[in-house]
Parts: C-alpha cells; structure tokens; sequence
C-alpha cells in the first residue's frame, strides 16, 4: 500500500502508542478526598485524566506515563503515587 | 495574440493567466521585472493575488509552503542567491508535495559575484526533487508556466516546478510572443484542487517527520512521481498543442539530427544560436545536429537513447554545459553519459558561457572542430593567461 | 470561553514527550484555548518531533512542520491564502525558544513587520532541548548546558536571556505577553486574548523541561511557579507596546528557584558562589523595578 503524499496524516494513529508502558509510579485517586476541582485534569501533559458523569476524575492507565505532577499539584492530596507491579 | 514584449513581461503576463492565488517574492537582479510586473497587476485589479513582500527568499518559498499546503495556486520567481538561500526549503516544498510554480532567471552563482547569465543556480538544486524545465526562447518560457502548473498540479505528479529562463538573455530581450488569453488559460489549466489541504473541517498534519521505517519509502515514491510527471508532461503537452499549436510534449527537441555526425546537446537559449550555427555548417557539408533538452529533471534518459544510441551516423556528441559539478564535468555531460552507457560514441564536454561570457555561432563550431578532433572535456574559451 | 472547551482534547495522548514534559502541557492548553477552528504551525523541536511520528500524530487539528526558521513564513502564507479563500481559522504557530529566539528570528520579523494575523507562541525551555540541551539566545544567565557548561573556568552561560516581548513589541505588534503553564487559566485567557487580536500577536510561555533542567517531572509545575515567585520569569500583558497587566507577587530569594534544578547546582556544590547568585538576584530585582513585581505591603 502507498504511503500517504507527502507524509502526512489524518488524527487518531497517536493513540496507537501507549504510552502507559513508560510508567514506573501509578497515580492511585481516592475519589474520597477528590473536591473535583479539576486541577488534575488541567495539569496533565498526557490530556489522559478524564471527567466521568459524576464529575468524578479518571486517569487513563493506557496512556498516563507517571510523571506525578497530578499528585504532586492536588490541593486536597488525593492523589498517591504508588511503585508500578509489572 | 502577438506581442512584442520583454521576456519577464511575458513571463508576468503569463503568470497573470495562471491565477496564482498568492504571489511570495523577493527582488532580485535579473528576475526582477517579472514580480514588478506582477506586483502591479495586483495593485491594478488585473490580478487578484495576495502579494506577499517578503523579507529574503527563504521566506518567499516558505510563505509558498504555507499557502499551498492551505488550497492556494502560489508562485514565486528567482535566480542565483536567491535560489542559494532557498536550497533547504526547496527540498522541504518538494518532499511535502507541493506544487508551487517558480521561475528561474538563471544567473551565476558566486563567488565571484556575477549577475551575469549561466545555469549554475538551478542545476545546483537538481537533486531537490522539482520538475526542471529550460526554455530556448520567450515563447517557450510563458508557454511552459502554463505546462508546469498543469504538470505540477496533476494528482500523479503533485511535485514543485522550476520553469527556467536565461537571466537577462531572454529575461530582458523583447521577442515577439504568442500570448494566450484569459479564456484559453482557463481552458487549458483547471482551478487548483488539491487532494488534502489545511482545513479545520478535516484536519490533516503536513510535513511529519519519517523514522527510518518509512523515509526511504517516502524517497521512493518521491522519485516515483517525479518519472511518473514524463507522461504527464507528454499528455499535457499534447493537449497544449491541439488547442493552441505549440507542442511541448516532449522533454528533448531534435534538430536535423536524421543524419548528424555530431550531436550537441544543450539547454535554454544558446540552443538557438546553436541551430543557426548548425545551418551554416550544414552549407559547408558539415552534417551536425542538435538535441536539446528542454526538461532536466525527470531526465529524459530514455528519449535521449531513443535519439542517440541506435543512430549509425552518429560518431561523436558535444555537450555544452552552461553550469560545472567542480572536480568533475558539467551536470548535462554526466547525466547525457549514464544515459548513453555502454554505447561507443564518445560524449565531450564543455563548459561554456559561464557569468555572462558570450557565445557566438563561430564558437559552437570551433567546439565541433574539437569534438572532431576528438578534444574535450574542458572550459571552452578561456582567456590566454589562464593556460 | 476558555470554558467552552475546557472539555476538549485537541492534542491526543500517546506522544512521545518525557513525562512530565511542561511544552506536551503548553500544546494541550494552547489548543484549548484556541479551540477546533485554528490551524497550528510548527517549527522544528522538541515538540514537532515528540507529536508527529509518521503517521503518529497527535495534533487533532489541522497542522504543519515545515522547517526549524520558517515557521512565521508559513503563517504568513497559510494567513494570504485564508483571506484569499475567504477562509476564518486562526493560525496559531508553536515554536520553541531556539526557533524563536536565534535561528528564526530573520522570518518572524519580516512577518511581524508585515503585520500578518497570526499568534505566535514560543514554548521557551531556555535552551535547544530536541538535539540535547545546548544553549539558545533564551538559555538565562549562569545556566549549565551542554554548550555553555559549567566547569572550572565557567560558571555556564555567560549572557542574560534575550528580552524578545521587547523586541516584538518594538515591531509593533499589538498583543505581546508572557505566560507561565503553572498559571493555566491566565495562560489560556492570554492565548485567546492574541487570538482575538488583529495582527501578529506573541505569547512566551516558561515551561520547564525535566529532562534538560535536571529535577524529576512532578516537580514541572512547582518549578514554573517558583520561577514567578522569585521574579526570575515576569508574567505580564503588553497592548500595543505598554505594560498593561503584571502578576505580583512576594517575591522569594533566587535561590529557592535555583537549588531546584541541576542546571544550576555548580552555583552551591562544591561551594556556594555567592557572587553570581547575586548576580541573578540583581537580574530578579531589575525585572521586580522595570515590572513592578512586588506587592507593596500597605504599611508603607
């Protein structure tokens, strides 16, 4: 099959890359603690924490590389990071 | 309609018919006249083109990447330095598939400075990956503006064209010219459309980088348009000549080669003094003729065979090479020889008419002395001081 | 407005950017900001080549890489050919420091000179991070890299960072700010304050890189923040050439921003120079006095 001209592509094929693979420490959230503020999901460099519904904030392990800013940036430390069991 | 107009006027006015969307250039001697010329037909209503006045050349081509890659017909023009400065986003236009039209007043290149006529500039862009066409005289360099968008356009080829011009040798002579019309442009060359475009509605990523899994399959199929274009120019010249007479459809043009002894081979308007020459040697019973390449890149490897190698009568070529590879030969000698590999006629070259020196009728048929004498490979009409 | 797509993913998940990576953050803000209707022009770096592997790529709105100098040269055609088309996207170039600050900077003022509708935002990590941290015209004073290295003769980079919202605003454009990714929301609103603007806008973002700064990734937004807080990086708003809006801020001592990073650890480790460190905290007070950084307290 011919590549695409001239190199380019339609959106969608980087999701094919998870990059969860790269993780060492996994965000673990207690929605107990969460005040849903959102700082999480705004802070994400992956753009892989999602909204569910009930406003509750999910991160996509497919993609989260563990850098840990969530964590590290929530007002209410809800979010622990926790050694990855491979 | 017949005009007696300057080259780059010509070149303009042809421009102007193209309805190049977005005009990006930068002055420079002896292209000059040509985007004055286009410059105020914008300012004049004749053309409706946004006119970008760019800082340096390198912008110019790169405002051209950007607007063809968002829908537009772009064009720009330029010779020597400036095409230098361009070389990085001359690869970069053409490996992202973009078919920009640029016209080439070929000038030296320096140093020494020279603003002076040879081919130096785009010969030393042939591995960019355009089209390459070379007219003879001004009629050929507007018709071929209208070729080279049609080629360049075509969803086979969809590759960047260089349509050059000797620089001042046919940029500022007046010539009579055939100009078409608005009409029969319009019939001739269909509005720009190409297969993807930067659009918020279907969002597309252009210019991504390749990883070695894919580059070489992205250099292949780049070469693969770029042979492919030799039968689009074929049909495109076919249809420019049933409508308007002129017929560009082949990459060489032969003159009395039927039985030529010796062939020259060359490019652009020397081809002219060339074929005068030609006439008056045939008189004296001299039996020469000449091939004249009109597109280098593709190279016309195989109608350069067609023409050459299965001819008996022919003992001898001489290629005249307005340009030079330095510490090897001039680039038409090479490419005419691979093209010619494993025939037993010799290939001479010659470099000639560097920077702006003259060529005469008398010097084209010293060089077939010496092809006959089985001399060349070497500058032809060096000062005495030199040797 | 920020509001309206605060939900949308315009920059996908999967790229290639270290984790942690404050320039991956910057292009998912920017995005939002700017919202589907925009096309991103990007010049080569770290970002173009972390989010478009073929046929990998993570932008979700249409986009092009051209070359590392270029970038503004392309808006200005892709910005001619919209108008010709009577097309209304915004055009939105991402550029890092390098391409913005050195080797781009011949195209950017030709196209801001011209008064081309674009915003330009320049991610600046403070040095050429995508071929391995040497140093740009953005690189800050005293800062290690591998071209401007720290060692017994030096203590790094020996120039103070190029004042660039200067220079564009000396173009004459009529939005030029500063932003920082650990202020998203005045990051956002001042992405789309320059894209609501006529002409060539220029937001400068401070986003901090893990990798090339030396510090490990959770600590991207604390650092970006500190950089504020010690007045090393001024956050404000410029409208036509005057400083309308500044962040303010009690300002902390240089230090506590430069103990966090590697880049700068020659400055404490083996001794403390405490001559150079007062050289940068000289730099902090000149931006608190030209900006007016410090809150004055009201006792005053």
């Amino acid at each position: 099959m011919a590549l695409a001209v001239g190199c380019r592509a339609r959106p969608g094929k980087a999701r094919d890359n998870k990059t969860g693979s790269w993780r060492v420490f996994k965000p673990i959230f207690d929605h107990e603690k969460c005040s849903k503020c959102g700082m999480c999901q705004t802070l994400c460099p992956e753009g892989c924490i999602h909204e569910d519904t009930e406003g509750t904030f999910i991160p996509d392990y497919n993609y989260c590389k563990g850098c840990g800013i969530c964590a590290e940036e929530c007002p209410k430390e809800a979010i622990t990071m926790k050694q990855e069991e491979k | 309609m017949m005009e007696i107009t300057e080259g780059s006027h010509a070149v303009a006015e042809a421009v102007r018919l193209c309805r190049p969307q977005v005009v990006s250039a930068y002055p420079i001697t002896p292209q000059t006249h040509i985007v004055e010329a286009l410059a105020d037909f914008v300012a004049n209503g004749k053309l409706d083109a946004e006119y970008i006045n760019v800082e340096n050349e390198f912008s110019a081509l790169s405002a051209c990447v950007g607007a063809s890659a968002a829908g537009s017909r772009t064009y720009s023009a330029t010779t020597s330095q400036g095409l230098a400065l361009m070389f990085e986003v001359c690869f970069n236009a053409a490996g992202m598939r973009l078919p920009i039209v640029m016209s080439i007043a070929n000038r030296a290149l320096g140093a020494p400075l020279s603003i002076w006529n040879d081919m130096q500039d785009s010969i030393s862009l042939r591995d960019a990956g355009w089209l390459q066409f070379y007219a003879e005289d001004n009629q050929e360099a507007t018709d071929l503006h209208y070729i080279a968008y049609r080629v360049s356009e075509d969803r086979k080829v969809l590759l960047p064209s260089f349509v050059c011009f000797d620089g001042f040798i046919l940029s500022h002579t007046y010539e009579p010219v055939d100009m078409l019309t608005q009409e029969d442009v319009d019939k001739y060359l269909p509005k720009f459309n190409p297969p993807e475009r930067l659009d918020a509605a279907d969002p597309v990523s252009f210019g991504m980088y390749a990883t070695p899994e894919y580059y070489l399959e992205f250099r292949y199929e780049h070469d693969k348009a770029l042979k492919d274009a030799r039968e689009v120019i074929a049909k495109a010249g076919k249809e420019f000549a049933a409508l308007f007479g002129r017929d560009y459809s082949a990459m060489v043009e032969g003159y009395k080669l039927e039985d030529a002894e010796t062939v020259i081979v060359a490019m652009g308007s020397i081809c002219g003094t060339i074929k005068d020459s030609i006439d008056e040697m045939r008189a004296e019973g001299k039996k020469v003729g000449l091939l004249r390449i009109r597109v280098f890149r593709p190279f016309p490897s195989e109608d350069i065979t067609k023409f050459i190698k299965s001819a008996t009568h022919v003992k001898r070529i001489a290629v005249l090479d307005k340009n030079i590879s330095l510490g090897a030969k001039g680039a038409t000698a090479i490419e005419v020889k691979d093209a010619l590999y494993g025939s037993t006629v010799p290939v001479w070259n010659y470099i000639l008419g560097l920077g702006g020196r003259d060529v005469r009728k008398k010097d084209i048929k010293e060089i077939v002395v010496l092809a006959e004498k089985g001399q060349g490979d070497q500058f032809y009409g060096l000062r005495k001081e030199v040797l | 407005m920020a509001e309206k797509c605060k939900a949308c993913e315009l920059f996908d998940s999967g790229h290639r950017a270290c984790g942690g990576c404050g320039a991956s953050l910057a292009a998912r803000l920017v995005t939002k900001a700017a919202g589907a209707n925009t096309i991103v022009v990007s010049a080569t770096g770290c970002m173009e080549v972390f989010s478009t592997p073929y046929p990998e790529t993570a932008w979700k709105v249409p986009w092009i890489h051209s070359l590392f100098e270029n970038a503004s040269a392309v808006a200005s055609g892709i910005e001619a050919s919209l108008k010709k088309q009577g097309r209304k996207e915004k055009i939105v170039i991402m550029a890092g420091d390098g391409a913005t600050f050195d080797i781009g900077m011949i195209c950017i003022s030709g196209a801001f000179e011209r008064g081309h509708d674009f915003t330009y935002i320049c991610y600046d990590n403070e040095a050429y991070m995508n071929t391995g941290i040497q140093r740009s015209g953005a690189t800050p004073y005293d800062a290690s890299t591998t071209t401007s290295p720290a060692g017994s003769k030096s203590f790094g980079n020996q120039r103070p960072k190029k004042d660039m919202p200067a220079i564009l605003a000396a173009h004459g454009a009529p939005y030029v700010a500063t932003a920082s990714i650990a202020y998203p929301a005045d990051f956002m609103q001042k992405v789309e304050k320059a894209i609501n603007t006529p002409g060539p806008c220029y937001v400068q973002v401070h986003t901090p890189c893990c990798t090339g700064w030396g510090f490990e990734g959770e600590q991207t937004i604390a650092i970006a923040k500190l950089a504020i807080e010690t007045g090393l990086w001024p956050n404000f708003e410029m409208v036509d050439g005057k400083v309308t809006k500044v962040k303010k801020v009690v300002r902390k001592p240089v230090t506590e921003y430069l103990k966090t990073q590697k880049r700068f650890r020659h400055l404490f480790k083996p001794k403390q120079q405490d001559a150079e460190i007062a050289a940068i905290q000289a730099i902090a007070d000149r931006n608190a006095e030209k900006y007016g950084l410090d809150i004055k307290l009201k006792k005053e």
